[in-house]
């Protein structure tokens, strides 16, 4: 007897299969994408914006949402690489500094919805002009090349794996980001309390449980998400730039969503977020196999495939909320 | 109306301090002289660059008002401006059926939005933000991925570009919409009606209202807005830009509506307050664009961290939660 598939799994299972379905017919469809490097190279490229994501993933499983991630990431790969040109700091120092920095910024934003009950959208809106608008005006709009400090060759020669399957520096933090972010959401208090918080605000409270407080940790977990975006940014591709990722909070909610995360939290799981990102990745590439398909193709599809998933989660929960 | 005189003032105080600011500051912001039949100067400036945000502003003012909000404004924008300078670039279309063509398309998006929020009853920010997302894939799909030049056409570069009353056309075609609007919504219940549905949407329906119709006409109504606003940018700088037309805007709207008094959370909404809150904007970035410190010009960029600055302020200064803290130290003390 096969066992009842429960009502919460379904969404991630669409996400899962809708990857393997996009990965299978694009690996059939262009005889050079199926590879291991090719596959590590999604994950690596996609590093920012899927540690971003995974930030992304506790925010809105917690009902909030966080328009600033994008304008972290410049501002983080930015202060990463004035840290290590201009005030001369060693990677040590420097990679903790800005990833501290990245998690002021994520809790001064969540103190803010905390203690004046503040929309999140609004906060997180000033957050992003913010942010983007300090890594403007230190760099007067110009970029900071690294790459003549001995780490970028370090990051970028690096690769860890056995024989013939190595995986880049970038798509290793990405990973580990994920695994640590799947534990911290299954098993620990911070993890159900988000869960809670996002389920019903009103129950978690008079459950007694710290919903001020874990909002605040919320927002700071997606600032330090952010921030180790722009480092891995900044040393993935050797310059600190206060223009790069413009917009990615978009796609990275969209990751989150088409990972099955419902966007009024409460339910969702991080791994979806990795196949969000996934598809995200595959769909952004297939253009450049594709002579004939244009970029504008892939805003295209993300669109449908966020209606597509949108709809079925609406579906999901009028029929669970029936029974 | 007194409750309303009370919201608007907040914003327009804002205002008049940023010009009495300029006054000491830039006196040249005030200059104003007449070139071939047309008044020009900064004041007359902010009026022309605000006029697509108070546009988006006002559609936007009466989703938010219904507790929603429509993030896919700038992609509609996009899609209306690449579809009128396809039209004109590669067929014979009349001006007529251009416009009606480009508002159409924008007013079948807001309609689709509509439809997703009120029918099937999803999330105003998520449906929403589906359009976002491939709005402005579909104008790029339009124009192909390039920019279109639209000279050529008399008419179509008079509605951004034309003067009348000695003013920019595109600032009457602004005033009238929000005559418009504030008519449609303050002399028929429907005003009513939008704010009681953004006030308490069970109660509006026990009481008899038609909360879905209510819903789909309002996000009809801001794709509209958004396809004017389109239609009016892309006459402006005679090209549709599929990749930056509306880029961004959808924030500078929904600040705009903010600063003007109207809660996200829906209820009471203050036409004249967006306005005014568009207008603040657009001065602001004039602003620092014209203001000197020493010799030096401020850096644009500083019109990042100064935004941010006033949505903090603004969004303080509506939090109910600092008022109820400094009013209990008051009473403590």
């Amino acid at each position: 007897m096969m066992p009842k598939l429960r009502p919460q799994y379904v969404p991630i299972l669409a996400t899962m299969a809708v990857f393997l379905l996009l990965f299978s017919a694009v690996s059939v469809r262009y005889g050079g994408f199926f590879s291991w490097f090719q596959f590590s190279s999604l994950l690596a490229d996609n590093a920012s914006l899927g540690l971003a994501a995974t930030g992304m993933t506790f925010v809105i499983l917690s009902g909030g949402i966080d328009l600033s991630v994008g304008a972290v990431i410049a501002l983080a790969s930015m202060l990463m690489a004035m840290c290590l040109t201009q005030w001369e700091l060693s990677p040590q120092v420097a990679i903790p500094v800005v990833m501290a920095a990245g998690t002021g910024f994520g809790a001064g934003m969540g103190a803010l919805i905390r203690w004046f009950r503040l929309p999140p959208f609004l906060v997180t809106l000033a957050g992003m002009f913010l942010a983007r608008g300090i890594a403007l005006v230190l760099t007067n709009d110009k970029r900071i090349s690294i790459t003549d400090h001995p780490i970028y060759d370090w990051f970028f020669d690096t690769e860890i794996g056995w024989s013939d399957y190595q995986l880049p520096l970038p798509a290793i933090v990405f990973l580990c980001a994920i695994s640590l972010a799947i534990v911290v959401a299954r098993s620990t208090r911070f993890g159900r309390t988000v869960y809670a918080v996002g389920g019903n605000e009103r129950s978690a409270l008079l459950m007694g449980l710290p919903v001020g407080r874990t909002k605040v940790k919320v927002y700071a977990l997606s600032g330090l998400c952010a921030a180790t975006g722009g480092v891995v940014h900044a040393l993935g591709t050797g310059a600190g730039d206060a223009s790069i990722a413009y917009m990615l909070e978009l796609d990275a909610i969209a990751a989150v969503v088409i990972g099955g995360t419902l966007l009024s939290g409460g339910v969702g799981y991080v791994l979806g977020t990795l196949f969000g990102v996934l598809i995200l990745g595959v769909i952004t590439v297939i253009p450049s196999y594709q002579g004939n398909l244009n970029s504008w193709w892939t805003k295209i599809a993300i669109g449908l495939l966020l209606l597509v998933f949108i709809v079925l989660q609406r579906f999901l929960q009028r029929h669970g909320s029936k029974q | 109306m007194r409750e309303t005189l009370k919201t608007v003032l907040w914003p327009a105080v804002a205002l008049l301090v940023l010009l009495a600011f300029n006054f000491f500051a830039n006196p040249n912001f005030f200059h104003l002289e007449i070139v071939e039949g047309r008044i020009s100067g900064s004041l007359v400036d902010v009026l022309e660059r605000a006029a697509p945000v108070v546009l988006l502003s006002l559609g936007m003012t009466l989703v938010i008002a219904t507790g929603g909000v429509d993030l896919s404004v700038g992609a509609v924008m996009a899609m209306s401006g690449a579809l009128a300078a396809v039209l004109l670039s590669q067929t014979e279309a009349s001006l007529t059926v251009l416009l009606l063509a480009a508002l159409g398309v924008a007013a079948v998006a807001g309609a689709w939005n509509g439809f997703l929020v009120s029918v099937i009853g999803i999330q105003p920010i998520v449906a929403t933000l589906i359009l976002m997302v491939a709005g402005r894939g579909i104008a790029q799909l339009m124009t192909d991925g390039q920019i279109i030049t639209v000279r050529g056409s008399e008419g179509f570069s008079y509605i951004g570009g034309g003067t009348l009353f000695g003013l920019p056309f595109s600032v009457t075609i602004v005033a009238s919409a929000v005559i418009a609007t504030a008519m449609l919504t303050r002399w028929t219940a429907m005003g009513l009606f939008i704010e009681s549905v953004g006030g308490n949407e069970i109660a509006s329906r026990y009481a008899g209202l038609n909360v879905r119709w209510i819903r789909f006409l309002v996000y009809t109504f801001c794709g509209l807005c958004s396809g004017l606003a389109g239609i009016i940018y892309a006459s402006d700088i005679t090209a549709a830009d599929s990749n930056n037309a509306g880029l961004y805007l959808e924030l500078d709207a929904i600040l705009a509506v903010v600063i003007g008094g109207t809660a996200l959370t829906g209820g009471r909404f203050y036409l004249l307050g967006s306005v005014l809150g568009a207008l603040i904007i657009q001065t602001l970035a004039t602003t620092i664009l014209m203001t000197k410190i020493g010799d030096k010009d401020i850096p644009t960029e500083y019109n990042l961290i100064v935004k941010a600055i006033v949505v903090l302020v603004v969004c303080l200064l509506q939090s109910a939660a600092l008022r109820g803290m400094v009013l209990r130290k008051a009473v403590d003390t």
